[in-house]
C-alpha cells in the first residue's frame, strides 16, 4: 500500500511496523511529529507499546536502556541539543550493549538558536559506538528503521543504531512511501529474543565497577561487533530486498565505473548531486557519485574500491569539525592514505545551518575542483558571503 | 558472597559487564589512605555518623555504629560530623 508521508512519520511508521515495545522520548523541533504520532498510535491501540513520557532526552535514553536491558524492542527519537543531552547515555547504551533504534533529525547546533539542518549534532556522536545511517528519502527512512532493529538486536552486534535524516528537507517533506506489509515485516523481524537480560529470576550485576584487568577486553568486543555489523548491515539489506524489493547498501554508487571525477555526499545533498551528475553525464562528462549511507561502521573497503581510480574526488560536508575540516572529508581521506592508489581529495563545506545546497552549489563545487590539481586547502568554503 | 569468576580473556566474557564487577570482591576500602576509628568510650550512639556516611559504610550492630572497612573510602565526613569528637583519624600503612 502506498501512502504520502512526511519524513518524521516515516520514522514513526517504521517503529510501528517493527512492533517497538517501548518508546521513551521527549519532543524537540524538528523531531516532534515522530513521537507525537507514535503516542497517537499507542493511544489508538494501533501500536501495542509502552509510551514513556520523560522530562529530558537524557532520561529518554536512560529509560530506553532500561527497557532494552529487559529485552524489549525500544525506539526513541530526538534532534540537535536533545541528542547532545543524550550523549552520556549513548556511551552507556553502547557499553551496556543495549540495542535501541534512535531517529535523529539533523538540526544544526545552537547558539545562535536554529532549527534548520546540518550534521554536526549526529557527527558529534561519532565516537560513542552508535551505528549511524544517513538517509536520503522517506522510503529509505522507513525501511532503515526495520533494518536497523534487525542489525542492532543481533546478538553479534548488540549496539544502538541511529537513523539520521535532514531537518525539514526530509523530516517535513512528504513523499510517496510504499508501506511494507506487516506480515512480511513480522517474518523479517520476529520478536526480539535477548540472551543477556535483566531477569529477577537470574540476578546479575550489570555495568558495575570493572577494573583495568577486564575493561580493555570489553572495548575490544565492542569494536569487533562494530566490524561484524558491517557485514550484517549488508545481509539485513539483502534479505530486505528479497522480501520488499528495495536495498540501499553501505554506500550507494552512481555512474562511477569510468568516472574521472567523483562526488562524495550523504543524505539529501546526495540526491541533489545525483541530478547534477546525470545532467553532466548527458553532456559526456565522466562524473559519478558516491553516497555514504552507513557512516559507522565506516565502510572502508567499499569507499576505497569506489574512488581509487578517480582522478579527483570532492567530498561535500554539511558539517564542520572546527580546527580541522569537514568530517566525511577527514574520514574518506584517512581511508585512502595507506592505499597504493589514492586520488587527490578536495573537502567542501556547504549548507551549514540549513542553507540550501542547490544544483548550482554542486555545479560550483565541480567547477572549482576542476581548476585545482592538488588538494592544498583543508577546507574549501562554498557559498560563503565574504 | 559471590566469588570472582575466573576470566582469562575476552572469549570468556559476555558482551557486556554482566557480573564482571561485583562489590562482593571489589573491596574499594583498599583505596583508603585515612582510616576513621570510633572511640566507643566517647561515643553516645547518636548515629549521626551513620546518617552522614555517603557510602553507607557505617552499619548498626547491637545499637552501636560499626565501620565497614571493606568499603569505607576514608572521606572522614563521619569524623567531621560526630558531635562528641569520638572518631579519630589514623593513617593507613
Ligand atoms: S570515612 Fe567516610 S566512608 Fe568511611 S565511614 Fe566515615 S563517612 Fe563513611
Ligand atoms: S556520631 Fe559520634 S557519637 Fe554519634 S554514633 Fe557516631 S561516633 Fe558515636
Amino acid at each position: 500500500m502506498k501512502k504520502v508521508v512526511m519524513g518524521n512519520h516515516a520514522l514513526s511508521y517504521g517503529a510501528m511496523l517493527a512492533r517497538a515495545q517501548v518508546i521513551a522520548a521527549y519532543p524537540i523541533t524538528p523531531q516532534t511529529e515522530v513521537v507525537g504520532f507514535l503516542s497517537e498510535l499507542c493511544a489508538d491501540k494501533l501500536l501495542d507499546a509502552k509510551f514513556i513520557k520523560v522530562e529530558s532526552e537524557h532520561s529518554a535514553m536512560a529509560a530506553s536502556i532500561g527497557a532494552s536491558a529487559v529485552g524489549a524492542r525500544t525506539f526513541t527519537a530526538t534532534s540537535a541539543q536533545g541528542l547532545a543531552l543524550m550523549h552520556e547515555m549513548l556511551h552507556w547504551a553502547v557499553g551496556a550493549r543495549t540495542p535501541v533504534v534512535l531517529g535523529n533529525i539533523n538540526r544544526a547546533m545552537g547558539p545562535p538558536w536554529t532549527i534548520w539542518t546540518d550534521q554536526n549534532d549526529s557527527l558529534s556522536q561519532r565516537d560513542t559506538g552508535l551505528i549511524q545511517y544517513y538517509c536520503e528519502s522517506n522510503q529509505e527512512v522507513l525501511d532503515t528503521v526495520i533494518q536497523a532493529f534487525k542489525v542492532s538486536e543481533n546478538e553479534r552486534v548488540l549496539l544502538p543504531a541511529m537513523i539520521v535524516l535532514d531537518a525539514f528537507v526530509l523530516s517535513h517533506t512528504s513523499e510517496v512511501v510504499d508501506m511494507p506489509d506487516q506480515e512480511l515485516v513480522d517474518k523479517y523481524l520476529p520478536r526480539r529474543k535477548a540472551t543477556y537480560r535483566v531477569d529477577p529470576k537470574d540476578p546479575h550485576s550489570f555495568g558495575n565497577l570493572t577494573g583495568p584487568d577486564r575493561y580493555y577486553e570489553l572495548r575490544y568486543k565492542i569494536e569487533r561487533s562494530m566490524r561484524e555489523a558491517e557485514g550484517l548491515i549488508k545481509e539485513a539489506d539483502e534479505e530486505f530486498d528479497k522480501l520488499f524489493g528495495r536495498k540501499y547498501g553501505l554506500i550507494e554508487t552512481h555512474q562511477i565505473e569510468d568516472a574521472e571525477t567523483i562526488l562524495v555526499a550523504s543524505a539529501t545533498v546526495a540526491g541533489t548531486a545525483r541530478t547534477v551528475v546525470d545532467e553532466l553525464r548527458a553532456k559526456g562528462e565522466k562524473i559519478g557519485l558516491v553516497r555514504v549511507r552507513v557512516f559507522r561502521p565506516f565502510p572502508f573497503q567499499e569507499i576505497r574500491k569506489a574512488i581509487e581510480n578517480a582522478h579527483r574526488v570532492m567530498v561535500i560536508d554539511r558539517n564542520i569539525s572546527f580546527g580541522h575540516s569537514g568530517i566525511f572529508y577527514q574520514e574518506v581521506k584517512a581511508a585512502m592514505y595507506n592505499q597504493p592508489r589514492r586520488p587527490p581529495i578536495f573537502g567542501y563545506i556547504a549548507g551549514l545551518g540549513g542553507r540550501d545546497v542547490t544544483p548550482e552549489t554542486i555545479a560550483e563545487i565541480i567547477e572549482d575542483a576542476g581548476k585545482r590539481d592538488r588538494s592544498e586547502e583543508d577546507i574549501i568554503w562554498i557559498g560563503l558571503k565574504p | 558472597m559471590t566469588e570472582k569468576i575466573d576470566i582469562k580473556g575476552e572469549k570468556d566474557m559476555p558482551a557486556m559487564a554482566m557480573s564482571l564487577g561485583l562489590m562482593d570482591w571489589n573491596k574499594t576500602g583498599s583505596w583508603r589512605n585515612l582510616r576513621p576509628v570510633i572511640d566507643y568510650e566517647k561515643c553516645t550512639r547518636c548515629m549521626i555518623c551513620w546518617k552522614f556516611c555517603p557510602d553507607a559504610c557505617i552499619l548498626i550492630r547491637d545499637e552501636e555504629p560499626v565501620i565497614d572497612y571493606d568499603y569505607c573510602k576514608g572521606c572522614l565526613i563521619c569524623a567531621e560530623e560526630c558531635p562528641r569528637d569520638a572518631i579519630s583519624v589514623v593513617k593507613e600503612e
